[in-house]
């Protein structure tokens, strides 16, 4: 469509002017203000933080070393690192739990669809140090009432300090709600009934029809959800502080005390990661969509 | 039948890893531990104290700053939101502040609190320019209070209130606004019978969705005032690091059990007006 407008524009050499609609009754001015003043609001803090980190207070001139310096700072590796194993595995279990559930849900189950929504949405308002106190109560069963069972063992290994994977169950809980929207817009979005029905008739079991038709015509839904849950588990705080792993926000808000510059700084990388992650995501969804339609 | 299987895992995960823990807190919340003997009994001690004195005081801050929040976030959230989809040329400037909403929405938490701090914390950029260069100075405000936290949290909350409401506002047809117009209704009369009521239900939606996300920060709030502003939050952490007091642990969960059962509320109230809101477009 629009192609053929640029034909036709091309051919002719007048571009049609696109109607604009004349302005209303005293239209405009407060949208400008309310750009300009939440503008503002949304700007000074990310670049004072950038000067913040780059001024050499000392000398006067500009320095890089705070951001230099961030490999290197004590305890970061193992911070950063441990939030990196805990987003991978987050994100892996979130799909393996319900790529599954949201095809079901919407080809099979449909009777179970408003359970499975409710219960998804769940975390979207409930209160996440809410949710941490009763896990730490049932986790204080172990000692209490299991001592010597095999299911205590189980208890003491999920919270093992070098993998905690009671943070990676947890946060997959606290992600529910945004791989599962992101996941049923994909399967609404796709016609996904026609393709599996196809796949069905020409042998494909289901299995194979999960790995060779749903996944691939979700790419994009997946992508999302698994980029949502990645930037989740890299900034949350308040499940690692009460049960008390120094994950990557933990170890941001210790050194905060003696060294704020880089602590600053280590706040706007994380910053730029999201939006780089953001953008990349954004941009294979354009691609898809050009090459889709051509 | 073995369909019904295939959905299994994900009701016992959630069985286990959310509705265990919340219905562990509301059983819990009533036993007490002996100080002398540490034998355990049922009691409603927890609850009682959580209803007075600090714990109070606590939950009407939280409450407060929440509320407050909310209401800001979701004028301010769809002033924007507004402004960004009428403006004329507006794609690119639509594209950048929905992507921009997309990343400051989860820039919540710890790193949001330094970048405050960066600003017009005690050390701030921003407070040395007003101070030194203009000799303005801040006028008594601190990020360490109830109006500190507000200004950070709506930093994270504009950019939800506008991602959440955007697709409700591409919904609001053109040509209703130009019927309206062409049968000589005002702007006002617009909004007051046709978009009004259409954007109700998902605007007071998204409203309550801010509350509970203010409601229930904690990071942001641990990072800036450590515990001089009254937040339920910062009690619970607060109960449940304490190893001296005997029954802290009780009181933990009594106030979490108390902030459940409050956003369960805000939750029926938000049924209530759908389903009116609803019987009213009707």
């Amino acid at each position: 469509m629009t192609a053929l407008a640029e034909g036709v524009a091309g051919a002719g050499g007048v571009a049609p002017t696109t109607p604009v609609r004349p302005g209303r009754r005293g239209a405009g001015g407060w949208r400008y203000v309310v750009l300009a003043i939440l503008g503002l609001y949304f700007l000074v803090p990310i670049a004072a933080s950038v000067w913040f980190t780059i001024r050499d207070r000392g000398r006067g001139t500009l320095t890089a070393r705070y951001y230099t310096g961030i490999p290197g700072a004590e305890g970061f590796a193992e911070a950063f690192t441990r939030s990196l194993v805990l987003a991978v595995l987050t994100v892996v279990l979130a799909l393996l739990l319900m790529v599954p559930t949201v095809v079901l849900v919407n080809l099979r189950l449909p009777r179970l669809r408003i359970t499975v929504e409710v219960l998804t949405l769940m975390p979207l308002v409930l209160p996440p140090i809410a949710l941490v106190v009763g896990v730490r109560s049932v986790l204080s069963w172990a000692p209490d009432y299991f001592l010597n069972t095999p299911l205590a063992e189980a208890f003491f290994a999920i919270q093992e300090p070098s993998l905690p994977w009671i943070l990676v169950f947890v946060y997959v809980v606290l992600a529910l709600p945004f791989v599962y929207r992101a996941l049923d817009a994909g399967v609404r979005g796709a016609d996904l009934r026609t393709l599996t029905e196809a796949a069905r008739n020409l042998g494909a079991s289901w299995p194979r029809v999960l790995v060779s038709v749903v996944l691939p015509v979700l790419r994009t839904s997946v992508l999302n959800a698994a980029f949502l849950t990645f930037a989740l588990v890299l900034g949350e705080f308040t499940i690692a502080n009460i049960l008390g792993y120094e994950t990557f926000p933990m170890w941001i808000l210790r050194i905060g005390g003696s060294l704020p510059q880089l602590s600053v700084a280590v706040s706007v990388l994380s910053l730029l990661i999201t939006w780089a992650l953001l953008l990349l995501i954004s941009a294979l969804d354009r691609r898809r969509g050009a090459k889709e339609s051509s | 039948m073995l369909v019904v299987l295939g959905a299994l895992p994900f009701f016992l995960y959630v069985g286990v890893f959310l509705l265990l823990p919340i219905g562990v807190l509301a059983v819990e919340a009533f036993r007490a531990t002996d100080p002398v003997t540490f034998e355990e009994s049922w009691s409603t001690a927890s609850i009682q104290a959580i209803t007075e004195g600090p714990y109070r005081r606590a939950y009407v801050g939280s409450l407060q700053l929440s509320v407050i929040t909310a209401v800001l976030g979701t004028v301010l959230g769809l002033a924007l939101a507004i402004a960004v989809l009428r403006a004329k040329r507006g794609r690119l400037l639509r594209r950048m502040v929905l992507t921009a909403s997309g990343v400051l929405a989860n820039f919540g938490g710890i790193p949001l609190a330094f970048a405050f701090l960066a600003a017009i914390g005690s050390q701030g950029v921003v407070t040395a320019l007003l101070t030194d260069t203009l000799g303005l100075g801040l006028g008594g405000f601190s990020l360490a209070s109830m109006t500190g936290l507000a200004l950070v949290y709506l930093y994270f909350l504009i950019p939800l209130m506008v991602l959440t409401i955007i697709p409700a506002l591409e919904a609001l047809r053109p040509q209703w606004r130009e019927a309206a117009d062409n049968l000589g209704a005002s702007g006002w009369q617009y909004w007051r019978h046709v978009g009004g009521p259409v954007l109700a239900p998902p605007v007071i939606g998204a409203a309550m969705l801010l509350f509970a996300s203010a409601f229930a920060a904690y990071a942001t709030a641990k990072a800036l005032v450590g515990s001089s502003v009254p937040l339920v939050t910062l009690q619970i952490a607060d109960a449940l690091s304490s190893n001296v007091v005997v029954g802290a642990e009780n009181l933990g969960k009594a106030l979490a059990l108390g902030m459940v059962v409050i956003i369960g509320l805000v939750m029926v109230f938000y049924a209530w007006v759908q389903r009116r809101t609803q019987r009213w477009l009707s």
